[in-house]
Parts: structure tokens; C-alpha cells; sequence
């Protein structure tokens, strides 16, 4: 991905900022900067929202052939994530076995190496998902 | 004015290898190198984890214990001797991952395992000349010993920030003194993938001279002795070195259980002795007093002579950010994984 263009998606790949349809509601994730359901009638009414980072596995798939960036990682686990402010993103799940991913299962923004331009370029950053810590520590 | 500690967090990443397994793959026995180093297990990042998500991750457990905006916060240092770029700062990542960006001043340090406790002092004189409101200090290391170096057996990962400020200080900081000589006991050349050691010139001229001489002075200047701490802990690059420190210099066991993590999660480098203290912070009442004293290789120690206040108790009602809670339920490797996760593998031209 270009330099440039994952710059300007700093603010919803760092903090999961998203978008507010000002004139229906409508949340959406990434960014828009107008409501495809309000067209026109959103055009200045679009607001920033930060996401509450936290949300629930509608759906998963366990990756064995991964692309050529993400072999060292695999097999991985990419979910689609009911976020709890109504909105449905794709993200990889983290520091959770296959055996323990489900359907339903609550999980939780952190903040991961997506990805790097080659050994001497630049590195991106961004929000994977982990299942979140549900059981409190031993005394 | 005092200065102190306002809140903290802690990162530690979630794998685990023991020396048992790295010794089985070089022919050594692990099982007397754990014996002798007192560590058990250490802690090792994903492929996806580095310097700067530690940080992140760090620095947002710091946020999530207290009510400050991060727009007050005036500066991020992060000190640590494996930054992810040689020229891009990973505070500059940090300061926008929590939202405190753009009206601050950011900046990586490197003093080996001491850069995050030089940034703590950084923020402290920031803070007490009114220059600023909060600062935000961070250590954090990703650090490797060559394979089937003695490092490899301890060198981990985990991160620690700590935000200073002069209102609602949860424990303040009454003294800190430093002693720095130049000792050349370990150090890694620009481009070099892993560091050297002097090997057993690390211990007498390196660790103690410096632990025990600042730890001696500062008890000096502030008008303590051993007694007067309810904690003591020291940079941890084993399980053994701190606690023939604390021996030394006339501490008991029950001043340095709290803070010795290194047997659970080996030598975290610029985040062992803030992870130590946020073990101690995690667990102390108010009025209780700690003294931490970080070592740095090159050479240099930080100490710090800290009181906890009544305002500990506020930052401690979320248990799932308790060091204890990250150490526990590790997921152990084999060495051959860990080779993976570590980069130790040689992959054809090309390949990611």
C-alpha cells in the first residue's frame, strides 16, 4: 500500500475512527465522507466517531494459504467483528488458539504490526483484534 | 513542588520459551543455566508485536487507569535499545496511538536497559519547571541474544509507561540520583542484528559497581537506610544479579519478591525495573515506600527514593491490568517456533 495512502488512514487504523451519517445515524467504518444511504442530504453533515473498540466475532475463517506477506504468521484467524456502536469491520483475530475462536465470541481492539514495505521501508500499524479477558486473575 | 507518579501501565506479550528447550537445541544443559541464571521461563513478542505496539499498548493500559486527557500530556519519551526504525521515533506513533498528538514534544532514548528510567527523569524536571503538566515516560524492549549466546537463555520483551505530574500523584517521587561511568560491558554497533558482552565482566566492574554505588548514594541523600523501604527493586537482567544486590546493600527477601519478575519473564531490558515497580505499585498501600535503581550497560544507574500516596487505590479497579494478570497463562514455544516468531531463520531473497 502506498505511503500516502495509509498516512491519511491513521486516525481509523490507529483509534478506529469512523463516520456518522448526521442526517439518519448511519455509523460507517472505515470513514465515509458521505452517507451512501442519504446521498446529498448528509453532504456537511458527516461527523467523526470514535469506535468503542470492542465488539463480538459474527464470523470467522482459519487462513492455511496465506499471502505472501503474511506467511510467517499462519495459519491465522480473520473474523468479521459486530463492533458494539452497530458497525461490522474485517480484522485478524490475535493471541487466541483455533480451538478457542467462536461465533459470538467478545473481542477487543489492540494495536499490531500490519505489514512492511520490504526490510528497509516503512512500517504500518494498525488494530488487530483479541479475544477479551474475561477471567479475572488469581488472587 | 512534588513530582510523581500519576499513573501506569504495563504490556507483556502473551508467548513464553524456557531455558530447558533453548539448551536442548544447543547441546547445554538448560535445566543448570535456569538454576544458575534463576530464570524459569521468558517472554517472547509475536512476529506482529515490536517497540512500538508494546509502547502503544503500554501507554493505553496508563490511560485507561486514570481520567487525564491525553491533550494535557506534554511529552513522550520511549527508551529502548530495539526501536523498530534507526530514524523515525516510536514516540511519534505512541503520541498519536492515544490521541496526544500534535502539542507535545516527542523523542526516543537509548541508554541500553536505563533509557526508560533517564526518560522518567526527563519528565520529572519538565513537569517541576512548570514547562508542562504531564509527561509521559516509557520503556520497552524487544530484545535478542544471538542464538546460543548466554543473552538468549534471558534476553525478553514487556513494556511499561508511567505518566508524571505534580497533582493527584499516586506515588510520589522524593529523591533520584544517578551515577554514570564509561564501562564497556555490552553493547551492539549500528547495523549489527545482536548485541555483545564482556561476558563475565558484565557482573563486578558493570552491574554491582553501579546498582550498589547509586543505590548506596541516593539512600545517602535522602536519609534512609534498608529499613525505611516497605519495597526494593533493581534492574533484573536474571533472577539472580538483584537479588545479591539486594543482599549487599542490606535487604531482606520480603523487600524484593514483589519486584523480581525476571524468573517468570527473563530480563525485559528498558522495561524490567518500571515492570518491577508497577508489579510493586500494583500491591502497595499508601505510605508505603519503594526504592527502584535501574542499571543501564555502558554504564549507568538511575535510583529512585518513592513514596505511594492515598490516590494508589484509584488506579487499581480494573484486575485485568495488573502485571500479574499479564505474567500469568502464558502460552510456552518450542525453539523452533520461536526462531520463526524471532527472525532467527534465514528465508530465501524475497520472502517477508
Amino acid at each position: 500500500m502506498a505511503i500516502p495512502r495509509f498516512w491519511r488512514e491513521t486516525p481509523s487504523r490507529y483509534n478506529l475512527f469512523a463516520s456518522k451519517c448526521g442526517n439518519c445515524g448511519e455509523v460507517h467504518f472505515p470513514p465515509r465522507s458521505v452517507c451512501p444511504s442519504c446521498h446529498r442530504k448528509s453532504i456537511g453533515r458527516m461527523k467523526s466517531i470514535k469506535l468503542c473498540g470492542s465488539g463480538n466475532i459474527l464470523s470467522y475463517s482459519v487462513v492455511h494459504d496465506a499471502p505472501e506477506d503474511f506467511e510467517m504468521q499462519k495459519p491465522y484467524i480473520i473474523a468479521i467483528i459486530e463492533m458494539k456502536d452497530g458497525v461490522r469491520l474485517t480484522a485478524p483475530i490475535i493471541d487466541c488458539d483455533e480451538c478457542d475462536i467462536d461465533i459470538g465470541l467478545e473481542v477487543e481492539a489492540s494495536f499490531r504490526k500490519l505489514g512492511q514495505e520490504g526490510k528497509a521501508g516503512v512500517i504500518h500499524y494498525g488494530y488487530k483484534f483479541r479475544p477479551l479477558n474475561t477471567t479475572p486473575p488469581e488472587k | 513542588m512534588d513530582v510523581g507518579i500519576v499513573s501506569y501501565g504495563a504490556y507483556v506479550p502473551r508467548w513464553r520459551i524456557t531455558p530447558v528447550e533453548i539448551g536442548r537445541v544447543w547441546g547445554t544443559d538448560g535445566e543448570a543455566i535456569s538454576r544458575g541464571l534463576n530464570v524459569k521461563s521468558k517472554s517472547v513478542p509475536s512476529p506482529d508485536e515490536d517497540v512500538i505496539t508494546m509502547s502503544v499498548e503500554a501507554a493505553r493500559n496508563l490511560m485507561k487507569r486514570c481520567k487525564v486527557d491525553p491533550k494535557d500530556i506534554g511529552a513522550i519519551y520511549v527508551g529502548s535499545e530495539s526501536h523498530p526504525y534507526a530514524v523515525k521515533p516510536t514516540a511519534t506513533i505512541v503520541a498519536e496511538a492515544i490521541e496526544a498528538a500534535p502539542d507535545l514534544t516527542a523523542a526516543d532514548y537509548e541508554f541500553a536497559c536505563k533509557a526508560g528510567t533517564a526518560a522518567i527523569q526527563t519528565c520529572m524536571g519538565l513537569v517541576a519547571s512548570n514547562m508542562m503538566k504531564y509527561g509521559m515516560a516509557i520503556g520497552t524492549d524487544t530484545s535478542q541474544g544471538a542464538p546460543g549466546d548466554a543473552l538468549e537463555y534471558s534476553a525478553s520483551a514487556g513494556g511499561a509507561a508511567f505518566l508524571i505530574g505534580a497533582s493527584d500523584i499516586a506515588a510520589r517521587i522524593d529523591e533520584t540520583y544517578s551515577f554514570t561511568t564509561d564501562t564497556p560491558d555490552f553493547w551492539r554497533r549500528e547495523g549489527e542484528m545482536y548485541p555483545r558482552h564482556g561476558g563475565r565482566f558484565t557482573g563486578e566492574p558493570a552491574y554491582f559497581k553501579h546498582v550498589l554505588t547509586c543505590g548506596k548514594n541516593l539512600m545517602e541523600i535522602a536519609g534512609t537506610s534498608p529499613e525505611d523501604y516497605d519495597y526494593v527493586v533493581f534492574h533484573q537482567p536474571n533472577g539472580k544479579f538483584p537479588l545479591r544486590a539486594a543482599k549487599m546493600l542490606g535487604f531482606g527477601k520480603e523487600q524484593t519478591t514483589t519486584g523480581l519478575l525476571s524468573p517468570m519473564i527473563g530480563n525485559t531490558y528498558s522495561a524490567a525495573v518500571l515492570l518491577g515497580l508497577a508489579s510493586i505499585l500494583d500491591i502497595s498501600k499508601p505510605g508505603d515506600r519503594i526504592l527502584a535503581v535501574a542499571y543501564g550497560s555502558g554504564a549507568g544507574s538511575d535510583a529512585f527514593d518513592i513514596t505511594v500516596t492515598e490516590h494508589i487505590t484509584e488506579l487499581r479497579k480494573d484486575p485485568f491490568l495488573l502485571v500479574s494478570n499479564m505474567i500469568s497463562g502464558g502460552k510456552f514455544l518450542d525453539y523452533a517456533t520461536y526462531a520463526k516468531f524471532r527472525g532467527k531463520i534465514t528465508l530465501a531473497e524475497g520472502s517477508k
